[in-house]
């Protein structure tokens, strides 16, 4: 038999008539979650961002011919030396075609897989970039701009100029910024290409490429798959370079391993290319988890305190509603209830604190050379954080506020009454 | 009439800092509408036998009944019923929530026993002020008001649930002349006009004088 009414009555007055008190009670937790709240939307934010910028134009399985020694050679074959042992000194490479064998073919296969979200061709070719008679050394990548675009956000990286433009334009190229610059080149200019055999193309800038990676952007330019076929001097069918996109990144590795066996190419995933990435991102989410954890926990020691010395003051209080019939449970619930209601108004407000703080993180201007398209500080609204924050406030307010009410319970009315 | 209190064979020891026989074989009982008194020297174990009989105090030996019931050996939470429902206090310093109104302080007790609706335990309260005559003071802070005033409202509180007994530690001591001669009135005034039964630990001489017996105590023991 717990009167709910009587008991919360008690614990409002207590709150009411210590406003200055809950006040600062309320504003320790206040604090401590809108602190979680900024800092893990806005370190989630960063996370995210730079997961992106990794996997977003990191194909999820990269497929091409390696040129590598043969892992068999011929002695091999013979029987009479089978069990011999068999030395070769001077192992070369083997005379292979950097094109893969039948591309058109296993493009097809790959993009039947449902796990796959899709399977895109590429084409690299060296080429030298002419101006006058100036010669620079770079690639250039023949893709099919729009499932580029779709697949691995090649739209954020494109500062001048659109997809589309590359698209319809088969003269078309998207000169990388640091050939841009050197070259004093814009948008709308012409530029000469030569490939190795020394025929010149020439072709019309329509759009400027810059990923961040000065040293990448310094050679790199893009094209249409056709335009690369025809500057190689190549077929159709002539493709050295497939990428994959999955719908879930575990499958990468397995995928992998099953199309290197299958076809004989060699197959990169994403974990293995970059694995030094993933460490990176555990060790930054690590950090997130052990600041906001560490924000949490002294906004609990706070409401700890407050509610500690709330009870030493309440002594006298907690003698007489004992000596006139509230049983300890009842005195451990008033005192409980003050902690919680100062753990939901507090984390209430903190949410909102927040939000707002980390909206205007979300409107702090951040340009980056590494990130054209971020104008402003990433910032993740996962409604999540909110749902952990108020939880963890009504956690911690609860274990604070369980000790000193607990000592409430056992406190003996007739010491209080006879100590004075 | 029957008894309201009854003690058997009440012994209790103190272990700190040496033990020591505080109360010694105490046997008596207290009629329905009997207005007793404790009295006897500081230390004599006074205090310490009211505490014993308020059931608030569950370190002794011995059975105590209350309406006839037995009370030793009950779970704290059944005891706080019985204190709640049976017993009124009135304790040398007046002991009010001092952040709740006057009103709500009388009022408490009764909320909590909750055999009423909220309109009638106010009806009730401001009745008990009445008789008590301080209802002008219902809505005031308990921290506002005088010494006597404040005991006149824990009086009025201890009434609330039309408890079986009241009891008092020293409920004059802190009282000048004139309020202490006020609070025996109404005591006096309850036990005669209500039939209320009371039990009141005293060292006033002059108070014990005017009830209706006196318990004297001397170590421990009850001498009379």
């Amino acid at each position: 038999m717990i009167n709910w009414k009587v008991i919360l009555g008690i614990a409002r007055t207590h709150l009411l008539t210590k406003i200055k008190q809950t006040s600062i009670a309320a504003l320790g937790v206040t604090f401590g979650i809108g602190a979680y709240i900024t800092l893990v939307c806005f370190m989630t934010g960063l996370n995210k961002m730079l997961d992106d910028l990794i996997l977003n134009q990191t194909p999820h399985v990269h497929i091409y011919n390696e040129i590598e020694p043969s892992n068999k050679q011929p002695i091999a074959l013979y029987k009479e030396f089978e069990n011999a042992l068999n030395v070769v000194h001077s192992v070369k490479p083997r005379q292979t075609q950097k094109r893969i064998h039948n591309a058109l073919a296993l493009l097809e296969h790959l993009n039947e897989d449902t796990k796959v979200k899709g399977a895109i061709p590429q084409i690299k070719a060296q080429v030298f970039y002419l101006a006058g008679t100036i010669e620079l050394g770079g690639t250039i990548t023949g893709i099919q701009a729009m499932e580029e675009a779709r697949l691995f956000n090649f739209k954020d990286y494109i500062v001048q100029g659109s997809v589309q433009d590359l698209e319809s334009n088969f003269n078309g190229i998207l000169l990388g910024s640091g050939i841009a610059d050197k070259m004093s080149m814009t948008i709308g200019d012409r530029i000469q290409i030569s490939n190795s055999s020394g025929e010149v193309f020439p072709l019309k800038i329509v759009g400027i490429f810059q990923s961040g990676i000065a040293e990448l952007d310094n050679v790199q330019s893009f094209v249409n798959l056709k335009t690369s076929q025809r500057v190689l001097g190549e077929a159709e069918n002539y493709i050295t370079d497939i990428n994959l996109k999955l719908h879930d990144i575990g499958y990468a590795p397995e995928l992998a391993q099953q199309i290197e066996q299958q076809f004989g190419l060699k197959a990169i995933d994403i974990n293995t290319a970059n694995a030094q990435f993933e460490t990176g991102t555990t060790i930054r989410n690590l950090i997130t988890y052990a600041v906001s954890i560490t924000l949490l926990i002294v906004a609990g020691f706070g409401i700890y305190n407050i509610l500690n010395m709330l009870i030493y003051e309440k002594m006298n209080d907690i003698a007489i509603l004992k000596a006139t019939g509230f049983s300890g449970k009842d005195v451990q619930l008033i005192f409980m209830s003050q902690a919680l209601i100062i753990g939901f108004i507090g984390g209430i407000l903190g949410l909102v604190l927040g939000y707002l703080l980390s909206m205007t993180i979300d409107q702090i201007p951040f340009d980056t050379e590494a990130l054209p398209t971020i104008n402003t500080y990433p910032v993740n609204h996962n409604p999540m954080f909110y749902v952990i924050g108020i939880s963890f406030a009504m956690v911690s307010t609860f274990l604070a506020g369980y000790l000193p009410s607990r000592k409430a319970k056992r406190i003996d009315p007739v010491r209080i009454i006879r100590g004075q | 009439m029957g008894a309201v209190l009854k003690a058997v064979n009440v012994n209790k020891y103190f272990t700190k800092p040496t033990r020591f026989h505080v109360l010694k074989d105490i046997n008596f009982e207290i009629s329905k509408g009997e207005f007793t008194s404790i009295m006897g020297k500081s230390g004599c174990g006074k205090s310490t036998l009211l505490y014993v009989l308020s059931t608030m105090d569950t370190d002794y030996e011995g059975s105590l009944f209350l309406n006839n019931e037995l009370v030793t050996g009950k779970e704290r939470h059944e005891l706080s019923f019985i204190r709640n429902r049976d017993i009124g206090f009135v304790f040398q310093f007046h002991y009010l929530l001092s952040e709740f109104s006057v009103l709500e302080n009388v009022m408490l007790p009764a909320k909590k026993l909750a055999a009423k609706s909220l309109q009638e335990i106010e009806f009730d309260a401001i009745q008990k002020l009445k008789i008590l005559e301080i209802d002008h003071l219902a809505k005031k802070r308990a921290s506002r008001i005088s010494g006597g005033e404040k005991q006149r409202v824990a009086i009025a509180r201890a009434l609330i649930n039309n408890p079986a007994i009241i009891m008092g530690d020293e409920p004059t001591g802190n009282l000048d002349s004139y309020n202490a001669q006020n609070v025996f009135n109404i005591f006096r005034q309850l036990s005669d006009e209500q039939g209320l039964s009371l039990l009141v630990v005293t060292h006033d001489r002059d108070f014990a004088n005017k009830t209706d017996r006196i318990i004297t105590m001397t170590d421990g023991q009850i001498l009379s």
